[in-house]
């Protein structure tokens, strides 16, 4: 699973205009791939409370600033229980702004020890770093979407040398790689092909954050994103072809979660943001690869982002029993 | 929300503000407490509105006075229907609209009734814009755009939004462009010499003159450096956003230990950039396309000049507010300003009379400029030899 927490608009990917920006989805991903043109977010539009829904399969309702657990269980509790997996066969890979909680939820039945574990590459590195941050700014970005609206602190704490332990990765040799990486969501592709080098989880879930930068309102930033993003996503593809754990028998899903302000909707600014629920922000679209997915196929039906995990469910042989959502017959 | 307001909680509003309120006190505590408190709030700020502002809030409280009981209870329908939580319902509008709003806007998310709010707004602002429309501008507006400076070349398909609307000029003869520009915004301004009817809002240092309302990014510096340090303050202390939002809503220019510029409109037109603006506090590309469109949508001039400058490269947020001078990015700040323009243009054409509105984006010192208005024809690229100052001559009519 590969999520864009930044949201990301048809004007800047697939419209004339916008596919100079993504040549790897164009030209090598959605050659293989069934594409649902049509992805529709009716639920809260701030980025962790959205990716949330994703990965639960119900439009959660909290505080998208606040370090809280969804609701409802997610998709890693599901596959862990109904699966009978080991706490090592699930993770998350997440901008550090309020995600860690995303990994398991507050759900009687579920919840803690159950889920997934979650890495933020940016909280590791500047625990690496202890407080030593010269050369790794560019790394450390923080959240952009307003100065006013930082997220909470909380969750898990970091144990750097276990989780260095787990990723067979020396602290050291973690820092020096960092230094040749361009931006947070590289940090995270890093960290997340090392985990499937190490420990070879049947359920990954990366989400990408560069994109909202957009809320700086530096149109060429947000620009830069998507064309990072694109290529990161032509990158995980390729690393999943060439490792045996992974070659031949995993399926990638892609998409945003959710879209960006409409330029002509007056109560926004464009690209900028993600606040007036125009049907803009609210559409986006998802990409689906693997063994058994038609390919080149376009679904222009609208699909719910909530019908992920009953899709997941249906590959994967788990019960999403409390989502809201509908299996997507395409790729089920 | 106490629903049945009295002049006496109305006393710490600013006089006009206070007066406008308890005029229209009936009028308030007859609406639904999902509209009111917008009301509210625009009234809260009036003694600091422009006078385009000032014309339509009245208006609007003209629009409902007018109306019958039953008309307005048709009209304020969809927003009683709205369920806010009974928190909502007791929390102090009067004193703290902004945070009222805030909260009732998560509410709505959260609830699903954000598109059913939506819907109501466009439904009552349709209604009255019908009864009330905004009066035409005294001559056609005109909205010019300069980006580019610190760019000598570039691969970048400038204006490609633009260009569908209007004309593309790709030999342009600028001579002194930057002077032409700012003699015609001065002619203008002498022409009609209203308040807040022509403004020059640039990323370096304004061009001034007479009647000319001049916004500067550098010549903010010292009020964008001292909001810059209460954020980073606020960031380091892991400040609630609530918290900081109250504080920055309270902020004024004398609190920041700034001089008043002894216009009091434009002092707090100036502080609103950064404290509800996005990215205003770091980039001045930034800065230019939201004050550009805070102008268009508040002072309805009828002349605009918004001029880029390059931005900081990007850093991190701790970096970027630390006020510490770091180097620029002109290649994308040229990107940056070319979709600031897109937005001035859309900005320009929500304002009356923009079918006779006239707009030009110009790449500063080199010979490609975009123009669109009722001279130019749509779609169209021009090779051949032109100058700005014809252009502009075009475009004065």
């Amino acid at each position: 699973m590969v999520t864009f927490g930044g949201g990301s608009r048809d004007d800047e990917t697939f419209s004339e205009d916008g596919q100079q920006n993504i040549p790897h989805l164009l030209s090598e991903l959605i050659p293989q791939s069934t594409f649902f043109a049509r992805v529709v977010n009716r639920g809260i539009l701030g980025h962790y409370v959205a990716t949330a829904s994703l990965a639960t399969g119900v439009y959660e309702t909290f505080n998208n600033f606040a370090a809280v657990p969804p609701d409802f269980p997610t998709v890693f509790e599901y596959f862990r229980q109904d699966l009978n997996r080991p706490v090592t066969d699930a993770w998350v890979v997440a901008p550090s702004n309020g995600f860690n909680r995303i990994g398991e939820s507050g759900h009687r039945g579920y919840g803690e020890g159950k889920g997934a574990g979650v890495i933020l590459p940016k909280r590791l590195l500047n625990a690496a770093l202890n407080g030593n941050n010269a050369n790794y700014d560019h790394l450390l970005r923080d959240n952009y979407e307003s100065p006013l609206a930082l997220p909470a602190e909380g969750g898990n704490d970091i144990n750097l040398h276990e989780l260095a332990e787990t990723l067979k990765l020396s602290v050291d040799d973690f820092k020096t790689h960092a230094l040749s990486l361009a931006s947070p969501d590289e940090l995270s592709v890093f960290i997340a092909k090392q985990l499937m080098r190490t420990l070879a989880p049947s359920l990954l879930w990366i989400t990408l954050h560069d994109i909202d930068v957009a809320h700086s309102g530096a149109y060429s930033l947000y620009v830069e994103g998507i064309q990072r993003s694109d290529r990161l996503c032509a990158e995980i593809w390729r690393a999943i072809q060439s490792n045996p754990e992974y070659a031949g028998k995993t399926t990638l899903f892609i998409l945003p979660d959710f879209g960006r302000d409409s330029d002509l909707s007056p109560g926004g600014n464009g690209f900028q943001h993600h606040r007036t629920g125009d049907a803009v922000s609210r559409t986006t679209w998802m990409m689906v690869l693997g063994p058994g997915v038609r390919e080149n196929v376009i679904v222009d039906r609208a699909v719910g982002s909530i019908d992920l995990v009953p899709t997941l469910g249906a590959r994967l042989g788990f019960n999403a029993r409390f989502s809201k959502g509908s299996v997507l017959s395409e790729v089920a | 929300m106490q629903r049945e307001w009295k002049a006496e909680q109305f006393a710490g509003w600013q006089p006009v503000a206070r007066q406008t309120a308890v005029e229209h006190l009936a009028l308030l505590n007859s609406l639904p407490p999902a509209f009111a408190p917008f009301l509210l709030k625009e009234i809260y700020s009036f003694d600091w509105k422009f006078p385009a502002e000032r014309d339509d809030m009245l208006a609007q409280l003209r629009y409902l006075g007018a109306l019958t009981p039953e008309e307005r209870e048709r009209e304020m329908a969809p927003f009683a229907a709205l369920k806010l939580t009974p928190e909502l319902l007791a929390f102090d509008a009067v004193n703290k609209p902004g945070e009222f709003l805030e909260k009732l806007s998560a509410n709505l998310w959260a609830t699903g009734q954000m598109d059913s709010f939506r819907k109501a707004s466009e439904e009552y602002m349709a209604h009255f814009r019908k009864t009330h429309p905004e009066p035409a501008p005294a001559t056609p507006r005109l909205a010019i755009v300069l980006m580019g400076e610190g760019v000598s070349s570039t691969d970048y398909p400038l204006f490609r939004k633009l260009r569908r609307q209007g004309t593309l000029f790709r030999n342009v003869q600028h001579g002194n462009g930057y002077k032409d520009i700012s003699d015609l915004l001065e002619r203008r301004a002498a022409s009609h010499p209203d308040g807040y009817a022509h403004w020059w809002i640039d990323g370096g240092t304004a061009a001034a003159a007479e009647k000319i309302t001049p916004v500067s990014y550098q010549a903010l510096s010292p009020m964008r450096l001292a909001l810059a340090t209460k954020i980073r303050q606020a960031f380091e202390a892991r400040m609630s956003p609530e918290t900081l939002r109250t504080i920055l809503a309270e902020t004024t220019p004398e609190t920041l230990g700034l001089h008043a510029s002894g216009d009091v409109l434009l002092d707090r037109f100036t502080l609103s950039l950064f404290t509800e603006g996005s990215g205003t506090q770091i980039y001045s590309t930034t800065f230019v396309q939201w004050a550009a469109r805070e102008v268009l949508r508040r002072a309805k001039p009828l002349t605009l000049v918004a001029r880029y400058t390059p931005r900081v490269r990007e850093s991190s947020m701790r970096e970027l507010l630390s006020g510490t001078p770091m180097g620029t990015d002109a290649a994308g700040s040229l990107i940056d300003a070319d979709m600031g323009a897109w937005y001035t243009w859309i900005g320009l054409q929500r304002l009356t009379g923009a079918d006779q509105s006239n707009f030009l984006a110009w790449f500063e010192g080199h010979a490609q400029a975009v123009a669109v208005g009722p001279a130019f024809a749509r779609a169209k690229e021009e090779a051949s030899a032109v100058t700005l100052a014809d252009l502009l001559t075009k475009m004065a009519g």
